[in-house]
């Protein structure tokens, strides 16, 4: 895509986050889109394009009261919402539509009307995967992890500082689930889910959505907030089998997601401000930094322990808590954009000064997918 | 609770009947000689639909694992490994490593396993790997 032809117009959370044991998924969608019109001064009959994952978009349109003409029902995980961002800003520059809303809601911790979890037991991971006893991600996710470490020379302890420094993070952010400080040792002392992981390395299960709505940028220029401008974006997909991804110590979806954005964006790795790496357990951070070429492989346990990405550090990441300690509904990436999009807004409880560039990289599935947008404030 | 079991399909039928009489039977591209899996009808890495069914060594090393501590209701209440294993061949797979302690210090990246199989149904029986015997 063309940088900077599409902005971000309206972007929110839902009201509540955390338990809403009230809500159903349908009705999270709902409120993170209101939250979201309202933001960009916009009703339900201005929006001609809808996206979502989750649920499909014909149950939002028609939820919503919108008769759109461009659909997007893109589903690869929770990183979906990235492609969405791609595909949207597709569509708008091709003239399918010309604003385009963008949901997510889950109701991850009290599974009010949501689908269940699992596929057939004919699909490939059904047949070579689930007879061994995987329980959901903390089981499958996880499983590349102790090649990762001897490869790199890596530690528990490394693993246990992601999860250290992002709860310094979320201690600065209001609507985190965790906020107080932990230590190596709580971690480590935390009970074990699925060796090596404790679960203090391990995500949150939460409920709530967000909602993104884009334009074209000269569009933007009438609409109340500040627009933040799409400068690039990725996407890729490797495998729906983690034990069948090509390198146990890289994410080849990443690779090829993270160089495409940077490709369109066209810059460098010194221009990024502020980075968001999905984090639905304390590896992904570190799997990010190396295949997104922040860190050489071998160098991002140090560069993490140096505190280059902890308040202060000179790339601060998962700026929310991440989804280690703010929330993870199921598809956390839509949280991560709402992240960049609130420091490039320059409205987020942790804000970052200055900022001009931030990166929304997501995970889909277990290393399945991926996908990467590139943020600026800067018309 | 009865273990969760595969569903054969007609392109992976050829490795459950294989698991049954107690081969590990891969796939090799009769073009380009790749080895692969999971089974399926044509070569993943050049297209040929020419390749034919081959019994493998059953031997391989551990490369990866966890140790579920929060064990499915159908896989017992102890703490066992979801692992992957590299075979000889090339292919990796993934399994439960057996006949040894569900530790770290029993689990050692890299150690040679071997194939081992158990029955569960008439139509189903799993391949597990063990630590390679001598």
């Amino acid at each position: 895509m063309k940088p900077k032809s599409i902005a971000v117009v309206g972007a929110a959370e839902t009201t509540q986050m955390g338990k809403i044991p009230d809500v159903s998924v349908i009705g999270l969608h709902a409120d993170a889109a209101l939250n979201a019109l309202k933001d960009a001064g916009l009703k339900p009959s201005d929006i001609d394009g809808v996206a979502t994952a989750g649920i499909s978009p014909v149950e939002l349109a028609h939820y919503m009261g919108i008769t759109p003409t461009y659909a997007d029902g893109t589903s690869v995980g929770g990183c979906s919402f990235m492609l969405h961002v791609r595909h949207a800003a597709a569509a708008i520059n091709e003239g399918l539509c010309k604003t385009v809303l963008i949901t997510h809601g889950e109701s991850g911790r009290s599974r009010i009307g949501g689908g269940r979890f699992g596929g057939s037991p004919a699909s490939l991971s059904g047949q070579f995967e689930a007879p061994y006893g995987p329980a959901g991600p903390p089981t499958m996710f996880t499983v590349p992890v102790m090649r990762y470490l001897k490869a790199r020379g890596y530690t528990v302890e490394d693993l246990a500082t992601v999860s250290v420094i992002q709860r310094e993070w979320a201690a600065l952010n209001p609507r985190a689930s965790f906020k107080d400080p932990i230590t190596v040792d709580d971690v480590l002392n935390s009970p074990m889910i699925a060796w090596p992981f404790r679960m203090l390395m391990c995500c949150l299960v939460t409920d709530g959505g967000g909602a993104i709505i884009l334009t074209s940028a000269e569009r933007a220029k009438d609409f109340p907030q500040k627009p933040v401008y799409i400068l690039g974006t990725g996407e890729s997909v490797e495998t729906p089998m983690v034990s069948q991804m090509e390198d146990f110590t890289s994410s080849k979806a990443f690779r090829v997601s993270g160089k495409k954005a940077f490709d369109e964006a066209g810059i460098t790795h010194a221009d990024v401000d502020h980075l968001m790496i999905y984090d639905a357990f304390a590896h992904l951070p570190l799997y990010g930094l190396e295949d997104l070429g922040f860190c050489k492989p071998g160098e991002a346990a140090g560069f993490v322990r140096e505190r280059n990405t902890a308040i202060g550090g000179k790339l601060p990441v998962n700026t929310n808590g991440g989804g280690l300690s703010y929330m993870h509904s199921g598809m956390y990436g839509m949280y991560a954009m709402q992240e960049s999009i609130r420091q490039m807004r320059g409205i987020a409880p942790a804000q970052v000064k200055d900022a001009k560039i931030s990166i929304s990289h997501g995970v889909g599935g277990m290393f399945a997918a991926s996908g990467t947008v590139i943020w600026t404030n800067e018309a | 609770m009865d273990r969760v079991l595969p569903q054969p399909t007609p392109e992976t039928r050829h490795f459950w009947e294989g698991c049954k009489v107690g081969e590990l039977r891969l796939q090799r591209c009769t073009d380009c000689q790749h080895s692969y899996f999971p089974p399926r009808a044509f070569c993943p890495k050049c297209g040929s639909r020419d390749v034919a069914v081959y019994t493998a060594s059953g031997k391989g090393f551990l490369y990866s694992y966890v140790i579920n501590h929060r064990p499915r209701p159908d896989m017992g209440k102890e703490p066992h490994s979801i692992a992957v294993v590299e075979l000889s061949e090339g292919p990796r797979m993934m399994t439960n490593i057996v006949g040894c302690p569900q530790t770290p210090e029993a689990l050692q990246l890299d150690m040679p396993v071997e194939v081992t199989f158990e029955s569960f149904s008439d139509d189903i029986s799993l391949p597990f790997f063990q630590p390679a015997k001598g």
